[in-house]
């Protein structure tokens, strides 16, 4: 007999993170490597954890394989429960059929039998490719304080940024009354961090009801907020303050990865009172030789240097020669940069090995026409041949 | 069915006084070693490497940090229905106690191995550190019908390596041990046990009885030294690369060692990993005026001085305009601005203040206390 929990957390993770082209070739999004040890989805699995949190449904869909194995049982999060825990929810075969996820709210929607195994009053949604450490149980708080049908965590944006989120116009109660997605001329600077608490019967209703419009698209964003909004329910808007960071394209998440390196720390990432948990590598302590030279990065256990590394995040087992360079660079676990080879403005995914003299990525400032110029990715297990330059910009998903 | 045809045994607490004050506030097989270890890691991870699921831990005194390292042993996939992990504290009964030497202790828990089902039996200590499989060892015991098999490897001992509890063998022509030398006091190339032994469970419950009733305490002089003509004692050669600890400046080389990459790779290697108790410890971070060179670095340091072949625990933080030369510094340390370091072993949670300079020889590291302030 399943015991009823007061809430679950169903997180999105089926996405196939098109914006990060070769690097989620193999791989859901969620699962993409983050900070020198950690993958996507370990902030939000962690940030559930910590926030009292026990169960989680993964809905999984694109290249669920890494990351299902990933997730096992859920131990490095402490999600290996008698009742609950992490689970990975597939689409499945039902007696009137079967469907691919057809969206966020369809695919929470084929879930509904998971959520009502343990009765819970409020479901908290989550997606799986953000950066920040947040506490779900202040926002619940704050969701039975306003007695509210649906909660969503906004965070303020530069109003001159505003246009490129889904905006929320809120009055002095918090309570949201209009939802615009990327306005032309967005009228607050609220911008929805795709994390909703539900009170479940609410959404329970919506989703039945979404479903039977054959003209809907199945989308929390585009269909279940907007409808939610006509009929007059409670929503409100939770002004969240920290750092938060969308890792959808190769430009954030480079960027995500080299804010780490700020020694202010924005993500507040040493902060032991609030972990973040990930399955861990068994490797040695890392190795620093002779002729290295390390300053501004962050290198996990298991890499070995030897080359110069600057301004760089370094996964377990990464592997930088003599006399090679890396700098404003990630290397993600398993990559081989050879003797003499230089990585500038990169990105370098799992088990790539860069052979001696290559060249991989450039500084912006030795390109006059900035519009040439961009972040290089590697692929995962991709080979870079001796001496060959991979420019700027460039998307490695074949040896060269 | 599932089985476990060999019981690991590990004895934590053998050898604790050869690390001095290292084991003042723990076990020989929870001393921390090589940035995120501690000894009880090798043996262990060994055991588990070689299909051995079933694993006893023989302890006697200042087990809390051992018992907080292993836990239920999950990190060692040792958290089994059948077989798994087992803590065995000092058993009191009417003739035991804390027990004096390895057959008191085996005694203790005698009940222990009467109760298990295994056909064979290994038994390890915590002094060793290597990357072995025992398994070859287990067939040679099986193919040649020893009663006992001991693990040794060839080793030239000066004078200062000579200890009173080193123990050496002679063998037969059959390789059957005929001489166990404890305590050689001539320099020379030993066969040296590295106290690792294979043997049936019959007969080591039938040698703990025995024992008991005889009032013997030391499996190594009563049984290897003055029974080698009754049993048959096989010796299993190693050439695999180990550091044995026995002394505080072992200990400190042992951890200088595994700055050399033959040695380091020998033992860590990707197919057979060492396990340790995670911490869920952020990467390192490495600041402006960081300059590292020849050292090894756990997760959770930050890192702003220089280091210099040193070996670094995880959390430790070392501040700008630092200086740590020929140094262990264990979990947690702080290093603030200006100190200065050079063959010092630092243990966990240690502060060092500004400028403050702690100078030990390589021959004499000095030791700071766990959590002492500077």
């Amino acid at each position: 007999m399943i015991r009823k929990k007061e809430w679950i957390s169903m997180l999105l993770a089926g996405g196939q993170g098109s914006r990060l082209y070769a690097l989620t070739r193999k791989l859901a999004k969620p699962a993409v490597p983050f900070g020198g040890k950690y993958r996507i989805i370990d902030f939000p699995l962690s940030n559930c954890i910590n926030s009292g949190i026990d169960t989680v449904g993964v809905l999984t869909q694109y290249q669920p394989l890494v990351l299902n194995e990933y997730l096992g049982n859920g131990q490095p999060w402490d999600l290996d429960r008698n009742n609950g825990g992490v689970f990975a929810l597939p689409p499945y075969q039902k007696s009137s059929g079967s469907d691919w996820y057809s969206g966020t709210a369809n695919a929470i929607y084929q879930n509904i039998n998971f959520i009502e195994r343990y009765d819970p009053e409020y479901v908290l949604i989550l997606s799986g490719d953000h950066i920040y450490k947040m506490d779900y149980s202040k926002m619940l708080t704050f969701h039975k304080e306003k007695n509210a049908d649906c909660t969503i965590a906004v965070l303020e944006v530069p109003m001159e940024e505003a246009s490129r989120f889904g905006i929320m116009n809120a009055d002095e109660s918090q309570r949201v009354f209009e939802f615009e997605e990327k306005p032309k001329e967005p009228k607050s600077n609220l911008a929805s961090m795709g994390i909703y608490i539900f009170t479940w019967s609410k959404l329970k209703k919506y989703l039945e009801q979404d479903e039977a419009d054959p003209n809907s698209s199945n989308d929390f964003g585009k269909n279940i907020i907007p409808s939610m909004l006509a009929d007059d329910q409670r929503m409100f808007a939770y002004a969240f303050e920290g750092y938060w960071k969308d890792v959808g394209t190769i430009d954030s998440l480079w960027e995500a990865n080299m804010d780490l390196l700020n020694p202010i720390d924005p993500l507040k990432l040493y902060d032991p009172s609030w972990k973040i948990y990930s399955r861990n590598a068994d490797m040695p302590p890392h190795y620093i030789s002779k002729t290295a030279h390390v300053q501004n990065s962050m290198i996990c256990e298991g890499s070995h240097v030897e080359g110069d590394v600057d301004f760089s995040v370094l996964f377990p087992g990464a592997v930088v020669e003599p006399g090679a360079v890396v700098r404003d660079s990630i290397l993600m676990p398993g990559a081989v940069v050879k003797k003499n080879a230089i990585v500038e403005y990169a990105i370098i995914a799992e088990n790539v090995v860069i052979e001696e003299g290559a060249k991989v990525g450039d500084r912006p400032e030795n390109w006059e026409d900035k519009s040439k110029w961009g972040v290089a990715v590697v692929g995962e297990n991709v080979h870079i041949s001796p001496k060959a330059v991979v420019p700027p910009q460039a998307m490695i998903e074949q040896d060269v | 069915m599932r089985e476990n045809t060999v019981l690991g045994i590990i004895f934590s607490n053998m050898h604790d006084e050869t690390l001095g004050e290292l084991t003042n506030v723990r076990t020989m097989g929870s001393v921390p070693f090589g940035g995120r270890y501690r000894f009880i890691d090798f043996p262990l991870s060994n055991m588990v490497n070689s299909g051995i699921s079933n694993v006893g831990v023989v302890t006697k005194s200042n087990y809390q940090s051992l018992i907080d390292h292993i836990g239920s042993g999950r990190e060692w996939d040792l958290a089994r229905k059948v077989g798994g992990l087992n803590i065995l504290p000092p058993f009191s009964n009417n003739h035991s106690g804390i027990y004096r030497g390895r057959l008191e202790a085996l005694s203790g828990i005698t009940d222990y191995i009467s109760n298990n089902r295994a056909k064979y039996v290994l038994m390890a200590d915590c002094d060793v550190i290597s990357n072995m499989d025992y398994r070859d060892m287990i067939k040679r015991h099986i193919s040649t019908g020893a009663d006992i098999t001991v693990l040794y490897q060839k080793e030239n001992l000066a004078k200062e390596d000579l200890l009173s509890d080193t123990t050496a063998f002679g063998f037969d022509a059959n390789g059957r041990i005929n001489d166990v030398m404890i305590g050689p006091s001539m320099p020379g190339q030993y066969n040296v046990y590295r106290n690792v032994t294979v043997i049936s469970r019959d007969l080591l419950s039938r040698i703990i009885a025995d024992g008991a009733q005889h009032n013997q305490i030391s499996f190594k002089r009563e049984i290897l030294q003055k029974s080698h003509d009754r049993y048959n004692i096989q010796g299993y050669e190693s050439t695999g690369v180990s550091l044995t600890i026995h002394s505080i400046k072992s200990y400190f080389d042992a951890n200088m060692k595994l700055l050399d990459p033959a040695v380091r790779n020998s033992i860590f290697n990707t197919q057979s990993p060492i396990y340790t108790k995670i911490k869920d410890e952020v990467p390192a971070k490495y600041g402006t005026s960081a300059k590292v060179s020849n050292s090894l670095v756990a997760d959770g340091c930050i890192i702003d001085g220089e280091v210099e072949n040193s070996v670094i625990f995880r959390g430790v933080q070392i501040a700008k305009g630092v200086t740590v030369k020929n140094s262990i510094v264990m979990q947690g340390a702080t290093l603030s601005d200006g100190a200065s370091l050079n063959y010092v072993i630092v243990d966990k949670d240690v502060l060092v203040r500004e400028h403050r300079t702690l100078m030990g020889f390589e021959t004499y590291p000095i030791y700071i206390a766990k959590g002492s302030v500077v």
